[in-house]
């Protein structure tokens, strides 16, 4: 008989794959952001609030937001999986975490559009 | 169970301080505890970032904020964690490709790592803190 030790279900490589790609979508607007940052020097409200109100850093800025739950989802939970050995405990630090994740991207989506 | 006696002579080490931890050993607890803070501090940086874009009033009472010393000082800290785990996880990445996954390369890259995410976190801070 396989003894396997259930841990949760449909996660493993999807979730490997998503936390690298999220990875790299949140570097690339790291280098667009910095380069911009480093071009512009935004020093008053106006030119700060411009950069992100243009269309495209708004679109990307979304995106980076994104990604950044859904990384840092999957990494807080792996976090949570290696210190965390009371099942209930853990499952409540990961409802706890889903939880806040989500509010974030509301708040994020209210941040943005109001642009 | 805690009460066996261990009757074995076994070689141990409490010398703690000759136990290093290799460079890229740190680098990777680093990873794992600047992602965790970040994590825990977003609502402290959403917070900021909604403030410096909402109007020209709440702009410049962020700016009020940010220029107390101490708390410059944590934001430095929190774009140089931020900076870490960019340039660490970009290595990551890297390595998932086996690029550079021998000895010497590891090393070298750790290096490089340390070196360009303090550069940058300098370099940003500047920017935007002062
Ligand atoms: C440019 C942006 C970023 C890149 C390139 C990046 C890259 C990565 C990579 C490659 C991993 C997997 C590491 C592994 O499996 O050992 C990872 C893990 C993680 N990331 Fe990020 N990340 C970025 C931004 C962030 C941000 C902003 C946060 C938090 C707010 C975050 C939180 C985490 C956490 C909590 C983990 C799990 C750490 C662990 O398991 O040790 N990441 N990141």
């Amino acid at each position: 008989m396989i003894n396997r030790i259930v841990v949760g279900a449909g996660y493993g490589l999807k979730d490997w794959i998503a936390q690298r790609a999220t990875a790299l979508i949140m570097a690339v607007y790291t280098l667009i952001l910095l380069v911009t940052l480093g071009a512009l020097s935004p020093s008053s409200y106006e030119a700060w609030r411009a950069i992100f109100a243009n269309g495209f850093m708004q679109f990307m800025t979304f995106l980076f937001f994104i990604s950044l739950f859904y990384h840092v989802w999957i990494g807080m939970r792996d976090i949570w999986m290696d210190y965390v050995k009371p099942d209930g405990l853990r499952l409540m630090l990961e409802i706890a975490t889903i939880a806040a994740l989500v509010g974030y991207a509301g708040w994020a989506v209210k941040i943005l559009w109001r642009l | 169970m805690a009460e066996i006696a261990i009757k074995k002579k076994r070689p141990k080490n409490l010398d703690l301080p000759s136990i290093r931890l290799p460079l890229p050993g740190i680098l990777s607890i680093l990873h794992r505890i600047s992602g965790a803070v970040l994590f825990l501090l977003l609502p402290v940086l959403l917070w900021l970032f909604q403030q410096s874009l909402a109007s020209p009033e709440t702009y410049a009472a962020a700016k009020a904020v940010t220029s107390n010393f101490l708390v410059k000082f944590i934001l430095f800290g929190l774009i140089w964690l931020y900076m870490h785990h960019f340039c660490a996880g970009i290595r990551y990445l890297l390595l998932d490709l086996h690029k550079g996954i021998d000895l010497e390369s590891a090393r070298l890259s750790s290096w490089i790592v340390f070196g360009v995410s303090i550069t940058l976190a300098v370099i940003v801070s500047a920017k935007v803190l002062l």
